[in-house]
């Protein structure tokens, strides 16, 4: 028979594993909930999820690589914005999703007990479908300017994982703070747009200054989108240095997040 | 297999509430104050979530406090208690949902809880689909439901509608829906507060016959109502709360005697006029401020004759707009007896309440003359969504002294004919 204690929690707490496994189909229905709701009564559908980096692309491309001429890296500049908007159109939507996810199932939250860790995480899931969806038109780029990917496309899926990984931390983080401190909200759109110029999007990497090559590595997304573009479109060596550095940054993002995620879910009953 | 399904002890739990704006007069203050402002609101945001060192504060509310009780396996435990009692809270610690200040609460089984029907239902969604998100949400399995599924439809009668989204259901069918989805839900204890309180008439005698199954099903339920006629007929036991304590725990039908005793000896105030101080619906957006009654030349007064027609007016404010608000009041007798309820869109006047929060709305309502008997008589306010739950309802409001009186007769009755109403009729001589 099942005992449970209920009692004041003092301190830090672990993630409890096997408590989210024991409601990994809520999580399955939640994401699931997500990602079929995004687009109900659009007459696009989920062709938004291309529209939106699509149409960035074009207008970085005549903004950056047409009035601007940036460099890019060897490639035509289309493909080298979008392959760079991939990950980072997921990232900022699962970070303004997940930040703002507590507040919005606040009533929810307020009715009934689950893991609440699994609330910031369904936009992080969810936004995948989208990145998915956003994919498929990068192998129609590369067909069309006949690029093709070569073997460090291996490497894809672990620069993938450190993308949601990335997500995660960053959801924990903002969801749990935004929930008391509503500015958060605000203040993680805002950012997510400011954000972009500060990752190699518009831009290439290979201007960062050598001496500052692993300090800059420390944001996460710059490994991810470099890793992109080595992978898929030939730019450059893989960039270990960034990478290494990002998933420093990102691991421990991510384990301070849970940390403090545990720590004040125990009030966001109180303080929605 | 322990014999105790739940056991409570010393539990306690305390809340911060905020404590009133600061105001200002002039433009210099208003201005050093919002200079200030984000310094001192970080601070009132970052007290929400501590309690450094603080045991007694202003603002600080003890919604439980020292309570101890045990529930057995198998028992149907009935929780009542007046507005503010702790009831909920109480229901929300067992639940998990929040978590107590001190104390320390023994589960013995898996547990739900049902704190309100169709949580986390999605209106863009399908039938069939907030089936199986409202059934996670509630803690069954994919599995469990996909096993119970055709009984949820059947009970739900919306067979036909089970692939329509949800947002085009009426509200009926949607709440038949969701109380399907939780009746299916078979947990060894389960926590329901008040979700018998919605639907009609037809609906909820459903719901109390379903609840009747669960327990005599042999599983362990705890029962937050107000409704004394299901606590009657589905527990045998009661504990009554007031201001976060237990006050009495004992049978069901010396508790409920208790708890309407309870009600009179700190209950209405008179003169005429009630002014609420307290938050009636627990930090939602409906704001009561005031009750009172007024005679025909709109002077407040507390007592009439029983030939007056008497004004009642309910004044209150919105922070923010409450779709389908209905706003009204009960007239009971003696004993806390209803005799009758009265909504603001009875006559299908709907008045429209602005998103004002400054805007304090005063509904007038009249209660004909010649209709009431002598004696005294409760007038209570409340509100509700629609069809859909209560704002708050059965909180002590106004009493009024009718004096019986009927004009134009050499009758004088003291204390008023037999009967709750003594109304006074037409007659004539009939061929």
């Amino acid at each position: 028979m099942n005992k449970t204690i209920i009692e004041a929690q003092e301190g830090w707490q672990l993630i409890d594993w096997k408590e989210l496994l024991n409601h990994k189909d809520l999580f399955y229905f939640l994401v699931l909930r997500d990602v079929k709701v995004l687009y109900k009564q659009t007459v696009m559908g989920f062709t938004w999820a291309i529209i939106r980096p699509v149409f960035s692309m074009i207008v970085f491309t005549v903004v950056f690589g047409g009035l601007a001429k940036m460099s890019s890296d060897g490639v035509p500049y289309p493909i080298f914005s979008y392959t760079a908007l991939l990950p980072w159109t997921y990232f900022a939507t699962a970070m303004t999703k997940s930040t703002q996810s507590l507040i919005g199932n606040a009533r929810v939250l307020s009715k009934i007990y689950f893991p609440r860790l699994i609330i910031p995480m369904t936009p992080v899931l969810a936004g995948l479908v989208d990145f998915t969806l956003a994919c498929s038109v990068l192998g129609v780029m590369m067909g069309w300017y006949k690029i093709m990917p070569n073997s460090n496309i291996i490497f894809l899926p672990l620069l993938v994982i450190l993308m949601i990984l990335t997500a995660s931390g960053v959801g924990m983080w903002l969801s749990a703070l935004a929930i008391q401190y509503r500015d958060v909200g605000f203040a993680a759109q805002f950012f997510s747009q400011l954000l972009m110029y500060a990752a190699p999007v518009v831009w290439p990497a290979t201007l960062i200054p050598e001496q500052y090559r692993l300090v800059y590595g420390l944001f996460p997304m710059a490994g991810v989108i470099e890793g992109f573009r080595s992978a898929l479109i030939n730019t450059n060596p893989m960039p270990w240095d960034f990478i290494f550095m990002g998933t420093i940054s990102s691991v421990l993002m991510a384990i301070t997040g849970a940390f403090y995620f545990r720590r004040m879910e125990r009030v966001f009953a109180d303080v929605a | 297999m322990p014999d105790v399904a739940i056991s409570v002890q010393d539990l306690s739990k305390r809340y911060r509430i905020g404590l009133e704006e600061e105001r200002h007069d002039t433009l210099l203050g208003a201005m050093s104050s919002w200079v200030k402002s984000p310094l001192s609101n970080f601070k009132s945001l970052r007290k929400l979530s501590s309690f450094k060192s603080e045991v007694e504060s202003d603002d600080i509310i003890w919604a439980v406090k020292n309570m101890s009780f045990s529930v057995d396996q198998g028992e149907v435990l009935g929780v009542i208690g007046k507005n503010g009692a702790g009831k909920s809270t109480l229901l929300k610690i067992l639940s998990r949902i929040t978590e107590p200040t001190s104390g320390k609460v023994e589960v013995n089984g898996r547990l739900a809880s049902l704190l309100e029907v169709g949580t986390g239902f999605h209106p863009e969604l399908t039938g069939k689909e907030n089936i199986f998100l409202n059934g996670t949400i509630l803690g069954m399995t994919k599995k469990e439901i996909e096993k119970k599924y055709d009984e949820i439809v059947d009970f739900s009668e919306i067979n036909k509608f089970i692939n329509t989204p949800v947002k085009r259901y009426s509200s009926g069918m949607a709440m038949r829906l969701a109380f399907a989805v939780a009746a299916y839900l078979e947990p060894e204890i389960l926590l329901i507060d008040e979700v018998l309180a919605v639907g009609d008439t037809a609906f909820q005698q459903k719901s109390i016959g379903k609840m009747g199954d669960i327990a005599s099903a042999g599983r362990t339920v705890l029962f937050v109502t107000h409704n004394m006629s299901a606590l009657a007929s589905l527990c045998s036991r009661t504990i009554l709360l007031d201001k976060g304590q237990i006050i009495d725990d004992g049978k069901t039908d010396v508790i409920i005697q208790k708890y309407f005793s309870l009600d009179e000896n700190n209950g209405p105030t008179g003169k005429g006029e009630i002014f609420f101080e307290t938050d009636v619906s627990n930090g939602g957006p409906f704001i009561l401020h005031a009750m009172r009654t007024l005679d025909e030349r709109g002077s407040i007064r507390d007592a009439y004759s029983s030939f007056e027609p008497i004004t009642v007016e309910i004044e209150f404010s919105l922070k923010e707009e409450i779709k389908n608000l209905v706003v009204g009041f009960e007239l009971k007798a003696e004993l806390k007896l209803l005799i009758f309820r009265s909504f603001h869109n009875d006559k299908e006047e709907v008045f429209k309440f602005r998103n004002n929060s400054d805007h304090r709305y005063k509904l007038q309502a009249e209660i004909p003359g010649s209709l009431l008997n002598g004696g005294n008589y409760y007038l209570e306010p409340c509100a509700t969504v629609f069809k859909k739950y209560w704002i708050f309802k059965d909180i002590p409001g106004l009493e009024i002294n009718i004096s019986f009186d009927v004009p134009n007769t050499d009758h004088t009755y003291v204390n008023g004919r037999p009967g709750l109403l003594s109304p006074i009729l037409n007659w004539q001589q009939g061929n």
